[in-house]
């Protein structure tokens, strides 16, 4: 009567528990948490803090290769790079490059706001991790979820789990990271500098921005085609006014379903033997330090253009550099209202932040080119 | 002198807190504008009283449109 017993035990979950796998629970329970009670990135926390639950579930075989239903998902939608070039389809057929376009100068700002990806890159060397994780690390200071997954997925997968929980806790975090740093790097002057309008865009220059920059960016960084070739269709999409439909479809219902298969086996690769080391923290803290200074570094490169240039740029503008889109440029927007109610940056801030996009989807390019061969 | 309220950013009017003939003091938030899913109060850019306003709630608005006249 015994033994038949304790061999049924033997098949449930509890025996196989481990305080690692409790411990993941809390922190899958905390993301659950940020998600619904304060509104972090719900899309993204909440399945992947699910997946973390899953993932610490002993016996359950979920993420078993071959046989597993979120090793499935991870391998078929990330591994083979299916879901973040998606993600850029839909971000490409709701971005609006006219703000870019109106404000050419404005680019640099979105590609001065990378130094934090390159520093991040060479101190994470420094302090013990490979090249791959080092560039992996870096690309969190971009504040770009999916180009951040897709980077580490080719570089450095067994860092995926950590890197793009950390990408997504800083992208929700902007409004708390960067007013700070935007307050102490300008003077209340500089604060209310209004934009001068930029010029009136076209539909033609509209329509032929995506085509151009598919040509330009691929053929500097051919290792960028996957997520610029997706971002810029999904412009063409928008800007086109003939696809209505397939615009609709990319921004809204496609975008949704990659989202809970991106989401979910991210949160699975995150189980407590992989998660449960000193090297995550060091991620988490490098990260944020890359996305300090690529705000720092924006801010200062508007300040130093606007050393040699009569039209005077709000400095502000510098800190939407990073690519969390709009976040960054909601941010600027509101730290201008406070210095002066009548400031509207939002629309210039834009520019950068668009900028920024493609920006770090460049460094990720370049990367990948410098350290796959 | 008639003055021209513009919309300072491109989005939609989600609030008019203003009616023709009402008198309004410069810096009073007269309208909403929502861009980029956040709300930005528009205020007025003198004293002076409203004329006719030739935007709605609801409708989109470029950036310069007029949105009111101030006599």
């Amino acid at each position: 009567m015994i033994a038949p017993l304790s061999a049924l035990v033997k098949t449930t979950g509890f025996m196989y528990l481990t305080p690692g796998m409790i411990f993941m629970w809390f922190i899958g329970l905390l993301l659950i948490y940020l998600a619904i009670k304060k509104d972090y990135e719900p899309l993204l926390l909440l399945p992947i803090g699910f997946g973390i639950l899953l993932a610490n579930l002993p016996l359950s075989g979920l993420m078993t290769p071959e046989h597993g239903l979120l090793w499935k998902f991870y391998e078929y939608g990330i591994h083979w790079e299916i879901i973040p070039p998606i993600i850029f389809l839909g971000i490409g057929a709701f971005t609006d490059f006219g703000p870019l376009l109106a404000n050419p100068r404005l680019i640099f700002l979105g590609a001065g706001a990378q130094a934090g990806v390159y520093l991040t890159f060479f101190v994470a060397q420094f302090m013990g991790f490979n090249i791959m994780e080092s560039a992996t690390i870096g690309i969190i200071g971009g504040a770009d979820g999916p180009t951040t997954i897709f980077l580490a997925s080719k570089l450095a997968p067994q860092l995926l789990g950590a890197c793009a929980v950390a990408a997504y806790s800083y992208m929700a975090m902007v409004p708390i990271i960067q007013p700070p740093i935007m307050r102490l790097l300008t003077t209340d002057a500089e604060r209310k500098i209004k934009m001068k309008k930029g010029r009136k865009v076209s539909k033609r220059e509209k329509l032929l921005f995506p085509i151009v920059s598919t040509f330009l960016i691929i053929l500097l960084v051919p290792a960028s085609a996957p997520l610029i070739s997706m971002l810029m269709l999904g412009n063409l999409f928008r800007e086109s006014l003939v696809v209505e439909r397939l615009k609709h479809a990319a921004q809204n219902e496609l975008m949704n379903i990659v989202t809970i298969f991106l989401g979910l086996p991210i949160g699975a690769t995150m189980n407590a033997q992989a998660f449960l080391q000193p090297k995550v923290i060091f991620i988490f803290v490098l990260g944020l330090g890359a996305f300090i200074v690529s705000t720092a570094t924006g801010i200062l490169l508007a300040k130093a253009m606007n050393l040699f240039s009569s039209q005077k740029i709000n400095p502000l503008l510098g800190a939407a550099g990073v690519s969390a889109v709009p976040m960054a440029a909601r941010v600027v927007h509101k730290v201008g209202m406070e210095a002066d109610k009548k400031n509207y940056l939002l629309m210039y801030a834009m520019g950068p932040n668009v900028a920024g996009v493609i920006g770090t989807v460049i460094a990720a390019g370049i990367f990948m080119t410098l350290l796959s061969s | 002198m008639a003055t021209d309220i513009l919309a300072p950013l491109t989005g939609k009017i989600v609030r008019i807190n203003i009616e023709p003939g009402a008198s309004v003091v410069e810096d009073l938030e007269i309208l909403v504008i929502e861009a980029m899913k956040m709300e930005t109060p528009i205020y007025a850019p003198c004293d002076g009283t409203i004329d006719t306003i030739i935007k709605k709630e609801g409708d989109d608005v470029e950036e310069d449109d007029v949105i009111a006249i101030m006599a």
